[in-house]
């Protein structure tokens, strides 16, 4: 500090900073206990195996060995894990959701955009299962997919579709089951309203502009809208690359089991069956160091390549 | 232009309404479940059987007295579930744990957007960073943190870790940078501390963001799923989401009453985001602004 500061300036800064760090103390704590120093407990596990019930032993790297490496058998290279590439493999499935649900967003987005009477009532409406997600409504989607009196196959039946599919009970319609069930709750939620918000944040003075220009509806669109809101559909993208690898949890565990033979297992499914039903501690924290490093180079590699896309303003 | 324009605009209706109708049959087919016979649920002959056929009054019980009603789904999945407990127990976790949260977010907001000390840039971004990393890396040490505790089944498990929220400072913070100063610097000519300007400036000028805060907070609480899964055991301390869960365990293939449960548990969200959704709008876009 510099010593020519006059001593009631040192004093108010002194003050000024005690009573920061008064502010500070409740969530700091909370933050070193919960979220920093578990961080450094996690990555240490990682090396570890450790059934919870007995010491930890230190293995170095070998739960990653386990998970990510191959080995020859019968001269053909077989993973280490073939459970886990498994999982990888459909997590990545369930998010071709993602793009389709963004687009999906948009064009309600655009069409709620339009100052129409009673539009309030289908925001409301397209927003409802975003509210009521959870628990209840898994349950009345693993009935309305029951082959048998389900809704959905009472309703293909009925135009017609002699033997509609079993959807939860085959592991070739499981995950599109999974997609399909995404994309209605999401269809008209947070995204929708944020790019809700973007279409309203454009000024009109642009479509004006293009108008003069001659632009049709559709050029308009890929000139003005679209550039202009490009930072929120970035936005999204980055949201739900992040979500949607920890996603799957709760759809495994209320509706399918993980199952038909694994088929709608996901990462985060996989990690919770390690750390909570086999209590092998040490190999889920590898689990959740290796998801971490995923979603840390994809977010980095979309933000990278997302720079060069965005328009802001 | 104008004749288009209708057009457009009665495409417009069509499109959507064939989606709220989409949107909306899921729930409509909940409810007229909840209200059927165990063997209405089949179907008959190819077609669907929308309504219950016939209403059967039963016997049911209802606060130890005796009562005949057609809609007997309810008070059976009532008690069955012990929805009240569930109802309280998970209300109980979710108000604590949301006053607390936006308390310890909004202190520690306003350290880092009004005041100055040594560290305090290095401290925020590291705040930023742990936004990045999935909670389930943090999940297993403090599921251990809480076994060392004895803290497994019990209200504190549910509550404390959830309390400190990197991403409410964040957004807190956010909103607080964009706050006039003048307000700030009248109170301070009129003799008012930290804890008064935070208390009766801050605050008050929050309101917007403080309420987005809480609504999302309460709603993550209310809906949290594998935490309360991991650190509940015993029943009383169940929440809504679990109890449904053990519900569909033990109760598998009887879709009236699960149907009559999810309704329960679904119908009081609804109506309080019904008369609400105006502030959930504006949340979401203020949210979405400052995650930007």
């Amino acid at each position: 500090m510099n010593s020519k500061t006059p001593k009631k300036g040192i004093s108010a800064r002194r003050r000024e900073a005690l009573s920061a760090y008064g502010f500070l103390v409740p969530n700091f704590l909370g933050f070193l206990a919960f979220t920093s120093i578990p961080v450094i407990v996690s990555l240490v596990m990682s090396f570890t195996h450790w059934n919870i019930f007995k010491h930890p032993v230190f293995v170095g790297i070998d739960n990653f060995r386990s998970l990510l490496w191959f080995h020859r058998e019968h001269g053909r290279l077989v993973p280490n894990d073939p459970f886990f590439w498994q999982y990888v493999y459909n997590t990545v499935f369930l998010m071709i959701g993602i793009p389709i649900g963004m687009a999906g967003s948009l064009i309600v987005a655009l069409m709620m955009n339009r100052k129409l009477k009673g539009i309030v009532v289908y925001r409301t409406i397209y927003f409802l299962p975003t509210v009521c997600s959870g628990v209840a409504l898994l349950i009345l989607w693993k009935y309305l997919y029951n082959s048998d009196i389900g809704l959905i196959n009472s309703i293909l039946r009925a135009v017609g579709v002699a033997n509609p599919p079993d959807w939860l009970g085959t592991t070739f319609w499981a995950k599109p089951a999974l997609i399909l069930m995404g994309l209605w709750g999401g269809l008209g939620g947070y995204n929708m309203i944020l790019y809700l918000a973007a279409l309203q944040g454009v000024p009109s003075s642009y479509y004006e502009a293009a108008e003069i220009d001659g632009a049709g509806p559709w050029a308009k669109f890929w000139a003005v809208t679209w550039p202009m809101i490009s930072p929120t559909t970035f936005f999204i993208l980055i949201m739900s690359i992040i979500g949607g690898f920890q996603s799957g949890f709760m759809t495994a565990n209320v509706m399918t089991g993980g199952g038909p033979a694994g088929s709608t297992t996901t990462i985060e499914y996989y990690l919770y069956q390690t750390a909570f039903e086999k209590f092998n501690m040490g190999y889920a924290s590898a689990v959740a160091w290796v998801l971490f490093a995923v979603i840390l180079v994809l977010t980095l590699a979309t933000w990278k390549f997302g720079g060069r896309v965005v328009t802001y303003e | 232009m104008n004749r288009r324009r209708l057009l457009g605009n009665i495409a417009v209706y069509t499109v959507l309404t064939v989606g709220a109708v989409t949107m909306l049959v899921p729930f409509v087919w909940m409810a007229l479940t909840s209200i059927k016979q165990p063997d209405e649920v089949f179907a008959t002959g190819g077609g669907i059987r929308w309504l219950p056929e016939h209403f059967v009054w039963q016997d049911t019980v209802i606060g130890g007295r005796k009562v005949r009603a057609w809609w007997g789904n309810y008070p059976d999945a009532w008690r069955e579930i012990n929805l009240l407990r569930l109802y309280l127990s998970s209300f109980f976790v979710a108000a604590v744990g949301t006053f607390g949260q936006v308390l310890t977010s909004s202190m520690a907001a306003y350290a880092f957007a009004r005041l100055r000390f040594p560290g305090r840039d290095k401290l925020f971004f590291a705040y930023l960073a742990t936004m990045m990393i999935p909670g389930s890396v943090t999940m297993i040490p403090v599921f251990v943190i809480m076994k060392k505790l004895h803290w497994i089944d019990s209200y504190q498990a549910l509550i404390i870790p959830g309390l400190f929220s990197a991403y409410g400072t964040f957004m807190l913070r956010q909103f607080f940078m964009g706050l006039p100063s003048e307000l700030e610097d009248a109170a301070k000519i009129d003799g008012s501390g930290h804890i008064g300007i935070w208390l009766r400036v801050i605050l008050p000028l929050s309101k917007p963001a403080l309420a987005t805060l809480t609504t999302f907070t309460f709603m993550g609480f209310w809906g949290s799923y594998m935490w309360p899964l991991v650190v509940t055991i015993t029943e009383p301390l169940r929440t809504l989401p679990i109890g449904l869960r053990y519900f569909v365990g033990q109760h598998a293939t009887n879709y009236t009453q699960l149907m009559a449960g999810s309704m329960m548990a679904v119908v009081p969200v609804l109506l309080l985001f019904v008369f609400n959704q105006r502030y959930f709008v504006e949340g979401i876009k203020l949210s979405g602004m400052g995650g930007k």
